[in-house]
């Protein structure tokens, strides 16, 4: 689309939610949030980005191709199941290595564990899968749009 | 462990494919590896199974109900086995089949998403899980009916796509309404807490909104149409997939959710409608498949009469029935797979699957009459083949019961199945091609011949397996049956000491 107004504020906005997505993703450790609806948000704002500057810019910008995400995402979630798998014989268990408790219940360390690997991978499927998705309608319309011409 | 390798291996396949996918050759040793891994984990867990009973395992060690649970009885297991077989045996006829472009556009990939969504649907403990994994198979199956984009592959999967989201909506919202009736999803602890429901309106809706969804998965009459408009467009590999397992976890899902969740003999008109649905949907059917002259089409119209047999067996409901249903379904499985792959060799040595257009095979090659008639005529019902047990079976259990109408039907649609398998023999083996020059030019490669005939003889031997030897194949249905009827046993191995 050709229109300055929507891509000087592209811009601005495009940076704004994906940092507003990955604020969401790390929230939903605790509280509503996480992977699922951060992807959707990162989506959005590549979505108005290719809107705004085209397909192939948007393709550059991100530069693995939407596909190629969505499968890393799948594998680091798969990796982060088994994780649990392998070290306490239960798929999908919880475990954060860098967090300690102390005998009296309290906790201390970073909380980054299994749990995180498994959200940025959801985070990674739903931004890649969507993106695949909108771009290949978005091919479709292109080759309508030559024809007409 | 095992349940979960039963869900990791298409799952690691599926990333690994996608990983090699600009190298053909390691993507193809990649699916059938996957393929084969799957195989043996069924099989160990079916081992499992068959020694120690009902197995389950607690995904992030969340106990039941709160969690996801994994779960297999015999059936489940037995289903999973299937499913290995059958993967195996589409990878290996796949080499020769599949063309390259529909590789390249996931084939492989799509193929092991599809079998993650089957396999994790026979082993869900719960009805979200359930839901999920259909979404996972169906999202898998609308890309593989789709490669290509042709327009009559467009045509048939948007009918597939429409029936089965609208399927999927009534699923999702029994789903929903069952849980703000009960509080829980964990089919173990809904099999407890069903029968305290004091309201019988919100029992009797949620069973028929299940009974439409998975009805419509399954192919049950009425609402069968999605499944002969989209089945013979995509490779016959995809076909012989979609025709094995499909519609066979929707006939899981219903007699898992009517015999686990909802006791079917409690809810008569749960019951009369599967009657009556199952009589009818072996009726059109074979009717169905009487009026087609492509092999494709004819063989998805035999699925849905099939299929009829099997939810007989779920409708009437004795044990001997249900021992029934599911010998007929693991019968199924293997012949109507076979059938398929059968009708791929035929077009590669044809031209064609327009039974006008074809014929002269019995002349040129018998072997393949031999590997045609096997699994034709199991379908049909003839001794000593594995259909005629399955048959007998249901067509006992119904008289037994007092259902003499449909028993009637079941042996009238026999009849009619071996008129239409005549019909495939006579037009494609018995006539003379129409163009034998065009015809005689047409051979499988060295490569073609092993990739593609290794699966048929496999899976025509199971068959012939299946016939002599039914004793253990019987076993395995009686005790699956009785863990159906009786499921102390599945309660106990979800809920542990939280009972």
């Amino acid at each position: 689309m050709n229109s300055i107004i929507l891509s000087a504020a592209t811009r601005i906005v495009t940076p704004l939610m994906v940092a507003f997505s990955i604020f969401i993703l790390l929230r939903g450790h605790n509280e509503p949030g996480g992977g699922f609806i951060g992807g959707l948000v990162a989506a959005t704002a590549f979505a108005l980005y290719a809107k705004a500057m085209g397909v192939p810019a948007t393709l550059r910008a991100l530069s693995l191709s939407p596909p190629t995400i969505a499968v890393v995402g799948l594998a680091m979630s798969t990796l982060a199941g088994l994780w649990g798998l392998v070290q306490s014989g239960v798929l999908l268990k919880g475990l954060w290595p860098l967090l300690t408790t102390a005998d009296d219940g309290s906790k201390a360390g970073l909380p980054i564990g299994s749990v995180l690997v498994f959200d940025v991978g959801v985070y990674l499927v739903v931004v890649g899968s969507v993106l695949s998705i909108l771009f290949a309608l978005e091919a479709d319309v292109a080759e309508e749009n030559e024809g007409e011409d | 462990m095992l349940l979960t390798l039963c869900l990791v291996v298409p799952l690691a396949t599926f990333v690994v494919s996608f990983a090699v996918r600009r190298n053909a050759d390691l993507q193809r040793s990649v699916s059938i590896a996957g393929s084969a891994l799957l195989l043996l984990a069924s099989l160990a867990l079916g081992a499992q199974v068959v020694a120690n009973g009902p197995v389950a395992a607690q995904m992030g060690g969340w106990p039941a109900p709160f969690g996801i649970t994994l779960v297999a009885d015999l059936l489940s297991a037995a289903m999973v086995v299937i499913t290995g077989i059958i993967a195996l045996a589409v990878s290996v006829y796949g080499l020769g089949d599949v063309d390259r472009d529909a590789e390249r556009l996931g084939h492989h990939t799509l193929l092991h998403a599809l079998l993650l969504g089957v396999t994790g649907a026979f082993l869900a403990g719960d009805l979200f899980n359930l839901y999920v994994w259909f979404e996972v198979m169906v999202i898998a199956s609308f890309g593989l009916l789709g490669l290509g984009s042709r327009g009559d592959q467009i045509d048939g999967t948007v009918k597939y796509v429409a029936l089965n989201l609208i399927a999927t909506l009534a699923f999702l919202s029994g789903v929903g309404l069952l849980y703000g009736a009960t509080g829980t999803l964990n089919m173990a602890d809904l099999h407890q807490v069903v029968p305290t429901l004091e309201n019988p309106v919100i029992v009797l809706t949620t069973a028929a909104m299940f009974l439409f969804a998975f009805g419509a998965k399954a192919a049950l009459f009425p609402v069968f149409f999605w499944l002969p408009a989209s089945y013979h467009t995509p490779s016959v590999t995809v076909s012989a997939v979609f025709a094995a397992l499909l519609t066979k976890v929707g006939v899981y899902a219903l007699i898992r959710v009517f015999t686990l969740v909802y006791d079917a003999s409690t809810l008569p008109l749960i019951q009369n409608l599967l009657l009556w649905s199952a009589s009818l949907t072996m009726l059109t059917g074979v009717l169905g498949a009487a009026a087609q002259n492509d092999i494709r089409r004819i063989l998805s119209f035999h699925i849905i009469s099939q299929i009829g047999y099997m939810i007989l067996g779920l409708a009437v409901f004795t044990p001997l029935a249900l021992v029934g249903a599911i010998f007929y379904i693991l019968h199924h499985i293997v012949v109507k797979a076979n059938l398929f792959l059968v009708g791929g060799v035929v077009r590669k040595l044809t031209g064609s699957e327009e039974l006008g257009h074809i014929g002269g095979l019995w002349a040129r090659t018998p072997w393949l009459g031999v590997l045609f008639l096997i699994p034709a005529l199991s379908l049909a019902g003839i001794p000593p083949l594995s259909g005629f047990w399955a048959k007998l079976v249901i067509v006992k259990a119904s008289l037994d019961a007092a259902y003499y109408i449909p028993a009637f039907l079941a042996l009238l649609v026999g009849l009619l199945t071996v008129f239409s398998m005549s019909k495939i023999w006579l037009e494609a083996f018995w006539k003379p091609h129409p163009q034998p020059d065009a015809a005689a030019t047409m051979t499988l490669s060295r490569a073609e011949r092993w990739s593609l005939l290794t699966p048929i003889v496999a899976l025509a031997l199971i068959t012939v397996a299946i016939g002599l030897i039914a004793g253990p194949f019987y076993g395995v249905s009686v005790v699956a049956a009785e863990q159906l009827l009786d499921p102390h046993a599945y309660v106990g191995a979800v809920l542990g000491e939280n009972r």
